[in-house]
């Protein structure tokens, strides 16, 4: 144990017990009202439960939990070790096995689990201690292990990304693959295509738009309201809703581009509502909160995806003589998802290396220094924005075509904000990070549906945790878009 | 000879604040001019008005390019007049685009030859047109520059990551990179070294004698005003008080006591 080799100064009980203590203070007052009491029936008795002891077994798990933190951080790593391995293990047995639950200290056995695996965490921490002597990594060594990690990452994209996209491809098709993860997974590819189209705004512009979502509202509108009334397939429409997108993004674009930073959010944000508050009260046009229904669902290359054509023509399984099988358009749905993710994709690496791609990260990295070289501030951006936008367009579309059915409820500022997260957690700028994020975010609340409530609150422990630790997202490495070539060696 | 550039009766005001009093200078074509003086006399104010950042109160700037003909650089917009006037600038706290390569802050600065070149993104996008040899030739354009100031090695690091003297160097080249016919430098040889403010000489005449640019220059460091400017021009308190050649004005007594207080000019004027 190299740990015990320094001379270390006698552990600072007082200081300890004073820290926990307060830690263990604020806990009681934050859980007070949310856990203390829950709100029942008022027929069957007094309108609150008590769970006070709920609230104690908080506190002391917190108090026990900083006291232990305190004493790894002054290398008293064996009594920790010991604690917290004999509390997981117990934790995890009681919860295993099923005996002895009234020592459980929750009666959620979610609850119980986190504590075990918070338990886990700290007996891994500790072991970790003892073969390391230092426990103290500063933030720049982390960083700087960080963005090895993200450079490491990128270079791996070479074949990592053929051989996600390769699994992306061969996912409907594996065997423990059902329809429910093959929506999770169509859900995932929608949100990669809408975090890689933000992210041309945010992440290479460098423009923060806190109201995407309101793109993402034109392009499904678009859609519907053009399939609806006109009577035009998908296909058709697709390329339209993005057009209107785009139409969108130059429109607000044009007077508020001026804005910067916070101002240009706030903006942004007002915008996202005020589409989606004329969705709901302009209801000769958009049917207002009883939304859209009936949406055309898409076909392949003009044969419909249904048991059978409403007029008797071909459809996609008697034409390739298959047997109809639902899961038939889940696939569709899910590979079409996948499509526009990667044409996204394609686009933004493709525009990244082009003058117009280094005009936008420039302007991101100093507007004044770019207009003293002559590029025009406001049309870059403005091509970034609608750019965007039409992305979102697409995105929009592909929802509304894959729902059946749109109302303004589906584009509230919470979407804006879950797209936001996705790309500044996988890293500005950084494709592979957003496909990271997005997976993270999405992909795995919606397996963990049973978790319920439990589900956000991890969301947003994740968010803390990478803001903590990861200011600069999961992946923030940038390559270069061009290299000199330095020729052969003289 | 025309000059390059001539200022008449230039005026910025700040609501009660003349930064720039009725100043009216030239800059001979391939000639390197100075613009000198204490600080707050109006030096860096001219330069933004010139190259956009401010609209002046009044007063004309007339700039004559060679192959363009003839702008009022007031009437122009910020972005408009490097890239149609053929103005570049740097700036006094170094202004690069500190994420980006060396290398891209260079392809940036060509970026309207560029643009044109990838018929405005969408024939790039799809691959017509002749956008990877033009591409090509801006690199070594690029490449050229780099030689210049010694940083080939160094062309794809972050230019955030560059140390202080080399950063200086490539915002210089950088904005030859936008092919300006009128380079205006704000305080090229601030922190330099004996050293490095020797090779920023030698940089700034090979670009006038090489390059036929007309050079515009802030400079507090006596030692590159003196040694490479043709014509120097004084301001104080935002006006020009004297202008001529290094030696005429280093004798001027309105400049001495400018810069070294009314009292020990009179002084000196006594002995």
């Amino acid at each position: 144990m190299r740990a015990s080799a320094a001379p270390r100064p006698p552990f600072d009980w007082p200081r300890a017990l004073k820290d926990a203590g307060l830690v263990a203070g604020v806990v009681v007052l934050l859980t007070l009202a949310l856990v203390g009491f829950r709100i029942q029936d008022t027929s069957a008795g007094p309108p609150f439960a008590y769970r006070f002891d709920d609230v104690l077994a908080v506190a002391l798990i917190a108090f026990l939990g900083r006291l232990a933190i305190g004493a790894l951080r002054a290398h008293r790593v064996v009594p920790v070790l010991a604690g917290a391995l004999v509390s997981a293990a117990a934790l995890t047995g009681i919860l295993a096995f099923g005996i002895d639950e009234q020592w459980l200290p929750f009666k959620s056995s979610v609850l119980s689990g986190t504590i075990a695996l918070a338990a886990w965490i700290l007996s891994a921490r500790a072991a970790w201690l003892v073969w390391h002597a230092t426990s103290e990594t500063s933030a720049e060594v982390r960083e700087a292990r960080m963005d090895w990690l993200g450079a490491q990452v990128q270079k791996l994209a070479w074949w990592v990304g053929p051989m996600l996209l390769g699994l992306a491809v061969a996912l409907p098709f594996l065997p423990w693959i059902d329809r429910r993860l093959l929506d999770i997974a169509t859900l995932v590819a929608t949100y990669i295509m809408l975090g890689w189209g933000l992210n041309i705004v945010v992440g290479l512009a460098g423009l923060l738009d806190l109201g995407y979502v309101a793109f993402y509202a034109v392009g499904a509108y678009s859609y519907a309201l053009l399939a609806l009334h006109f009577d035009l397939g998908f296909w058709l429409c697709l390329p339209f809703a993005g057009i209107m997108a785009a139409f969108a993004g130059i429109l607000l674009g044009f007077p508020v581009l001026r804005l910067r930073g916070d101002y240009l959010a706030i903006v942004t944000l007002g915008f996202g509502e005020i589409v989606r508050i004329i969705l709901l009260n302009w209801y000769q046009f958009t049917k207002g909160p009883d939304g859209l229904s009936g949406i055309p669902r898409p076909t392949f290359f003009g044969l419909p995806m249904v048991r059978e054509a409403p007029d008797g023509g071909a459809t996609f399984h008697s034409f390739f003589g298959l047997e109809y099988a639902p899961i038939d358009r889940v696939i569709f749905l899910y590979y079409l998802a996948l499509a526009l993710a990667l044409v996204t994709n394609l686009f933004t690496l493709r525009i990244r290396k082009l003058p117009v791609g280094r005009a936008w990260e420039a302007l991101r990295e100093d507007e004044i220094a770019c207009r003293s070289l002559g590029v025009h501030p406001r049309n870059t951006k403005l091509t970034a924005f609608a750019i965007g936008a039409m992305f979102g367009g697409f995105g929009g579309s592909f929802f509304a075509t894959r729902q059946g059915f749109v109302s303004p409820e589906s584009f509230t500022f919470l979407e804006s904000a879950i797209i936001l997260a996705i790309v500044v957690l996988g890293g500005m700028g950084s494709q592979i990070g957003i496909v990271l994020a997005a997976i993270l975010l999405i992909g795995l609340p919606e397996v963990f549906r049973e978790l319920n409530q439990y589900r956000m609150l991890a969301f947003g422990l994740a968010m803390v945790a990478i803001m903590t630790w990861r200011p600069r997202g999961l992946l923030a490495h940038r390559e270069p878009t061009v290299r000199l070539d330095h020729g052969p060696p003289k | 000879m025309n000059p390059l550039l001539s200022i008449e009766h230039l005026t910025m005001r700040f609501g009660g604040l003349v930064a720039v009093d009725d100043v009216s200078f030239d800059a001979p074509p391939q000639k390197i001019t100075a613009v000198i003086g204490p600080n707050g006399a109006g030096k860096t104010t001219v330069f933004n008005c010139l190259t956009g950042f401010y609209k002046p109160t009044s007063g004309c700037m007339r700039l004559r390019h060679p192959a363009h003909g003839e702008f009022l650089l007031e009437r122009m917009e910020g972005h408009a007049i490097p890239a149609q006037a053929g103005v570049a600038r740097t700036f006094q706290n170094i202004r690069l685009f500190p994420g980006m390569s060396v290398l891209e802050n260079l392809l940036v600065a060509q970026h309207n030859a560029l643009m044109r070149a990838s018929g405005y993104t969408v024939g790039a996008l799809f691959g017509f047109g002749g956008y990877a040899a033009a591409e090509r030739r801006a690199i070594e354009r690029a490449r050229y520059w780099l030689e210049r100031v010694q940083l080939v090695e160094r062309a794809d690091v972050n230019a955030g990551n560059l140390p202080y003297g080399a950063q200086r160097r490539l915002e210089i080249v950088r904005a030859m990179c936008a092919e300006p016919v009128l380079l205006c430098l704000d305080e090229p040889a601030a922190g330099l070294n004996p050293r490095e403010s020797a090779e920023l000489n030698a940089l700034l005449t090979y670009i006038r004698d090489e390059h036929r640019v007309t050079l515009l220059l802030i400079e507090h460091d006596m030692s590159v005003v003196m040694e490479i400017s043709d014509h120097v021009v004084v301001l104080d308190y935002g006006r020009k008080i004297s202008a001529g050649t290094p030696e005429k004005v280093r004798n001027d007594p309105k400049v001495i006591a400018a810069y070294l207080g009314e009292e020990e000019a009179e002084e000196e004027g006594r002995r």
